[in-house]
């Protein structure tokens, strides 16, 4: 199926995959609802931070950080992973190879029709981020927008393409969800989710600047607040996309060579 | 009772044996957990390295209360969700039918279903948090505390098993509730923190509605010799009144329970 014909289902695809999320939207919910930590941490570092400043932040500037984590964790986050593993594990892979249309193409589908329902759940996050922080935020600044938006979308497609390649992992190995839990663990800590980097021990700046981790998250949130200029936001942007191109390859390839060892369970 | 105690001995050789089954599995989940322990560790050890204290906890406070965090994710994690989320899967295909017509009681046989018995290097993790924590105070806890705390230990396990019984028998409603497992999950990833660290209304709804303070806090308040004994018998009560509301719930639900194939 050529690319023409894809563009004309692609529209198609979207609206399923919206549909569908409607269906189920209870179950959702109560997902975003497990995102709950950013509001946690808030908590406690306002806490400490009632007596001075804690390194660069005050107590605003944590409250402003963590409502700006929240946000952007659920707007980018997917579930790609659990679903691929699913479907390798119980072979209805097979059924979607059959389909003229690319799996991949409709997975992407599938995850983007989410994002305009991700964006409904946060309105009220943003709402108030605004309303509590809003003269802390870039976002009137027309450059810093550029690289905030653009920034986003990196984070996206990053988190988006390291789920494939973990789910594509299932091809090859047993324990594919493992490997996951392993990368997420390193992402609580590396992505600044938990904890703002630049509060984290100095060794670990440079490990976290070498990879992709803090490009998902630390990177969009410090722009939109404020805690990077503009010369390093585009330093790190550029970098950011060295790390979507380099896991696009990377995903491409691997997904190849595991299509020829794929054999559909129970067929 | 003695036919419950060798129903349970059984239960639990198979789970142990299942796990057992795949060895590199075991290791590898082993691994994870400690390295999981790590990445629980880092934000207290970050806010550490910025201030000497926080809030009425030193540091080495906080590690207890740490510590009995870990022992009851572990046993959350190892003995608890696990049989309680083969419930759930069974009532949606229909083989909780099975369960129910087994001479015994339903509630003993699903909540001793399933164990996974990797989550003993979080048991160890844990010991390990609290000598370290104590060694560090140089001084040891009493003798009787120390039975008093593995008491209120015992208690916060009843809570969250209670809790958990509540979230399943409602799945004999809304048929789809391994979601609310997770968001439970998430929100008792709070007890970590001593819970004086929080918002006023946020200590509230942690010690009387969704009691994880019970299950940390105050046990590392009775292991620091801080508790006094009329909050303690208030503690025990309130387990107590919460088990019997689980138990109570868990009957109701069975009530209108109606099989998926019929």
């Amino acid at each position: 199926m050529g690319l023409a014909s894809t563009l004309r289902a692609y529209p198609t695809l979207l609206r399923i995959g919206l549909a569908q999320m409607i269906a189920y939207r209870a179950e959702f919910l109560i997902w975003i609802l497990t995102t709950n930590m950013p509001l946690v941490m808030m908590g406690l570092w306002t806490g400490v931070a009632a007596d001075g400043l804690v390194g660069r932040f005050n107590q605003r500037d944590f409250i402003a950080y963590y409502l700006a984590v929240l946000a952007i964790r659920i707007l980018t986050n997917n579930w790609l992973v659990w679903e691929l593993t699913m479907e390798i594990r119980q072979g209805a892979l097979a059924a979607r190879l059959l389909r003229p249309i690319h799996p991949l193409v409709a997975y992407s589908a599938m995850h983007l029709s989410a994002l305009p329902i991700r964006a409904l759940v946060i309105t009220p996050i943003v709402g108030v981020l605004i309303w509590s922080s809003g003269d802390l935020l870039t976002a009137g600044d027309p450059a810093m927008l550029a690289v905030f938006v653009s920034s986003i979308a990196g984070a996206w497609l990053i988190l988006f393409l390291t789920m494939l390649i973990i789910g594509t992992l299932a091809l090859y190995i047993d324990s594919a969800m493992s490997v996951f839990d392993l990368w997420l663990a390193i992402h609580f800590v590396l992505s600044g989710y938990l904890v703002p980097l630049e509060l984290l021990p100095s060794w670990v700046e440079p490990i976290a600047m070498a990879l992709p981790f803090r490009y998902t998250l630390a990177f969009p949130v410090e722009i939109l607040i404020g805690k990077m200029s503009l010369e390093v936001g585009l330093s790190h942007l550029a970098t950011q996309w060295m790390f979507v191109l380099g896991l696009g390859v990377s995903a491409s390839l691997l997904w190849r060579a595991g299509m020829r060892r794929f054999v559909a369970f129970g067929g | 009772m003695r036919r419950y105690l060798a129903l349970l001995a059984i239960q639990t050789r198979i789970s142990a044996s299942l796990g057992m089954q795949y060895r590199f599995d075991f290791l590898l989940k082993g691994a994870m957990s400690l390295f999981w322990l790590a990445v629980t560790m880092m934000p207290l050890w970050a806010l550490f390295a910025h201030r000497p204290t926080m809030p009425g906890w030193t540091f080495e406070e906080a590690l207890v209360v740490m510590g009995f965090f870990v022992l009851c994710k572990a046993i959350l994690d190892g003995a608890v969700t696990p049989s309680l989320l083969t419930v759930v899967e069974g009532i949606r295909d229909g083989r909780f039918d099975f369960t129910l017509l087994k001479p015994a009681d339903a509630q003993f046989l699903v909540s001793t279903a399933r164990f996974e018995p990797w989550r003993i290097v979080d048991l160890l993790g844990a010991c390990g948090i609290f000598i370290y924590a104590f060694a560090k105070m140089g001084r040891w806890p009493e003798l009787w505390t120390l039975l008093l705390s593995a008491g209120l230990l015992a208690m916060a396990v009843v809570l969250l098993y209670s809790l958990w019984i509540m979230v399943v028998s409602l799945s004999f409603f809304v048929v789809k509730v391994d979601n609310l497992g997770y968001l439970m999950a998430s929100l008792f990833d709070a007890a970590r923190w001593p819970v004086s660290v929080f918002p006023r209304a946020l200590q509230l709804v942690f010690t009387f509605v969704f009691p994880i303070a019970l299950m940390t806090t105050y046990p590392a308040n009775l292991l620091l010799g801080r508790l006094d004994a009329g909050t303690t018998i208030v503690c025990f009560l309130g387990g107590a009144v919460f088990a019997t509301a689980a138990r109570m719930v868990w009957l109701r639900a069975l009530r209108v329970y109606t099989s998926a194939s019929s």
